[in-house]
């Protein structure tokens, strides 16, 4: 996303023609061996400050991973007394709560994919290539969700469902998945289908094509890696959602996130710390390869 | 512009179906459950009291909110400001490996990681006591208002970071370069010639960054006492120990305020500057 500017960019006065008559302060430069003093005492200051950003960073993350494998860990000691993997075993045995967990979210994480899919595809569409009346409003429109206080959203969305039988059912917390999730999956396929050359779809017309065939056999396929990185934001957002699963799904439904919170409230935070763990696993493999899903051509068309 | 397309408002009709319905309607509703009594009728009761209840938590959250914000304003600046102007190749690169990597941890596995971290016998605390930083005496529980402020600036920089710095990576370089050759420290230029530059990204990161935080529920449950809390753990209190939907809609009426005020208060800059453009 960022890009890298060369360090070796001209940086010495008269590199610009306009400053080649001013007097080179920076140039001038104290003895050598007080720049090379200051230069050890800089590099060791920018180490350590970069140590304590990175023990900031990851001191969390770790304190997460030796819970999840200490067996006993009490006050006076600093690290775990016993190491095991007894907990994970508790956590991936089959019949375990987290494993029954697991495998609700990640249907509902996949149901709401397929809903948001369904409508943000023709939506993201229009948007990008049909004309729409007021079509900056109806854009924001999707962000609002997004962009507001949820908790307030989320105890009246209850409050309806309750009335239509949805609170704890599986529909019921896809449906209030894939809201939140629009923003994402709406915006993005416009962008991608922003992004894909008219040119590509005049000649398929041009040759006969017909408009649907040019659109499934051009256009979607072209657009097909942006809806994917749609689909996986979507995904993971479902995955990570813990507000309105907590109001919307209990009791019935109790995804990794909420399981997560009760062993936490509860004291067991072998078993939260492993629950956090699985949820971090998706998250950190989205950091690391977004740049390959989201291009920067449909990045640079998002929320236009 | 032509006539606007009838097959394309056919296309979008279902995605805009689902935000009313899931949004709007209850949008509606707890404005409706906030500003009438059970008779029906226009009444300001519920407000009274959940001022009258909860008036130190509004409070606590617009300063938790607001104080994150800033710090993550300034981390977000400094880090963006080292990605472009820094001069060590090795404290770019791993600067850049670094403070991504909270982005897309959830806030409730945020909220576990720092519920054990920064607990009186957490890691942070045995660290710095094994340094000899401490003495363990000194060691106190980060568990409070300090806690949610953490664990909101930890997971928030990364994203307003990497804002700022794809911003900060478009300007024209030559501005930067002018600067630093009239003899600007790199300092004045990340002040002076950058920041003005992206201002605009900035304020969209923290702005979004401000209402994220305004509605999270699970970092001020996991991570802080009972008292004071955030309006959230409130709300949901309301809501699971009462059943008392029109003091918890007040307090969501207030949170829509003070996200609104905030979003005006973007748009107001947004509009000066377009005039003084």
């Amino acid at each position: 996303m960022t890009t890298d500017h060369p360090l070796t960019a001209p940086r010495v006065a008269g590199a610009i023609p306009a400053f080649r008559k001013l007097p080179q302060t920076r140039a001038r430069a104290p003895s050598a061996s007080s720049v090379r003093w200051g230069g050890y005492l800089g590099t060791i200051l920018k180490g350590l400050g970069l140590a304590v950003f990175a023990f900031m960073l990851f001191g969390p993350l770790a304190n997460l991973a030796l819970w999840s494998v200490a067996e006993r860990w009490y006050t006076p000691f600093k690290l775990p007394v016993t190491y095991g993997l007894r907990y994970w075993e508790v956590v991936f045995r089959p019949t375990g709560d987290a494993m029954s967990s697991l495998a609700t979210s990640v249907s509902i994480a996949c149901l709401t994919v397929v809903v948001a899919l369904a409508v943000s595809v023709p939506a993201g569409y229009a948007l990008a290539r049909l004309k729409l009346p007021l079509r900056t409003l109806l854009m924001i429109v999707f962000l609002l969700p997004q962009a507001f206080p949820s908790v307030a959203i989320y105890i009246n969305v209850a409050r309806v469902f309750y009335t239509l039988g949805l609170t704890g059912t599986i529909p019921g917390v896809v449906l209030v998945h894939a809201a939140h999730g629009l923003v994402y999956s709406v915006w993005i396929a416009a962008a991608a289908f922003a992004a894909v050359d008219r040119d590509l779809e005049l000649a398929a017309r041009n040759i006969g094509a017909s408009p649907l065939r040019t659109f499934f056999t051009i256009t979607l396929p072209l657009a097909a890696p942006g809806i994917m990185a749609s689909a996986i934001f979507v995904f993971l957002e479902s995955l990570d959602e813990f507000t309105g699963t907590f109001f919307v799904g209990v009791p019935q439904v109790t995804t990794l996130p909420l399981l997560l919170y009760n062993a936490s409230m509860g004291g067991n935070y072998q078993i939260a710390s492993i629950t956090a763990l699985i949820l971090l696993v998706p998250s950190v493999l989205f950091m690391l390869f977004i740049e390959r899903f989201l291009k920067a051509d449909v990045l640079s068309k998002v929320g236009q | 512009m032509t006539r606007p397309s009838f097959f394309g408002l056919i296309l979008i009709a279902p995605a805009l179906a689902m935000i009313a319905a899931l949004f709007l309607y209850p949008l509606g509703f707890s404005l409706v459950s906030a500003f009438t009594v059970p008779g029906g009728g226009f009444s300001l009761t519920h407000f009274e009291k959940a001022i009258d209840l909860y008036s130190t938590d509004i409070l606590f959250t617009l300063f938790i909110v607001i104080l994150s914000t800033l710090l993550t304003a300034a981390i977000s600046i400094a880090i963006a400001g080292a990605l472009t102007l820094g001069e060590t190749p090795w404290l770019i690169a791993s600067l850049r490996f670094l403070y991504r990597w909270p982005l897309f941890i959830p806030f409730i596995v945020a909220a576990q990681c720092m519920r054990t971290f920064l607990a009186k016998n957490g890691l942070m605390n045995n660290s710095l006591v094994a340094m000899g930083v401490l003495e363990p005496l000194q060691t106190t529980s980060f568990l409070d208002w300090r806690g949610i402020v953490i664990t909101f600036v930890w997971k928030q920089v990364p994203f307003v970071t990497l804002m700022l710095a794809g911003a900060m990576a478009s300007i024209d370089r030559a501005t930067i370069e002018a600067g630093r050759n009239l003899g600007a420290s790199r300092l004045r230029v990340l002040f002076e010639i950058v920041l003005p530059q992206v201002t605009q990204t900035l304020l969209v990161g923290l702005v979004l960054s401000f209402v994220t935080m305004l509605s999270v529920l699970s970092v001020p449950m996991m991570v802080a006492g009972s008292q004071p809390t955030m309006m959230t753990v409130d709300m949901a209190f309301r809501i699971n120990s009462y059943g008392d939907y029109a003091t918890a809609n007040a307090l969501g009426v207030i949170s829509y305020a003070i996200a609104g005020a905030v979003a005006w208060i973007y748009l107001r800059h947004n509009v000066k500057r377009e005039v003084g453009a």
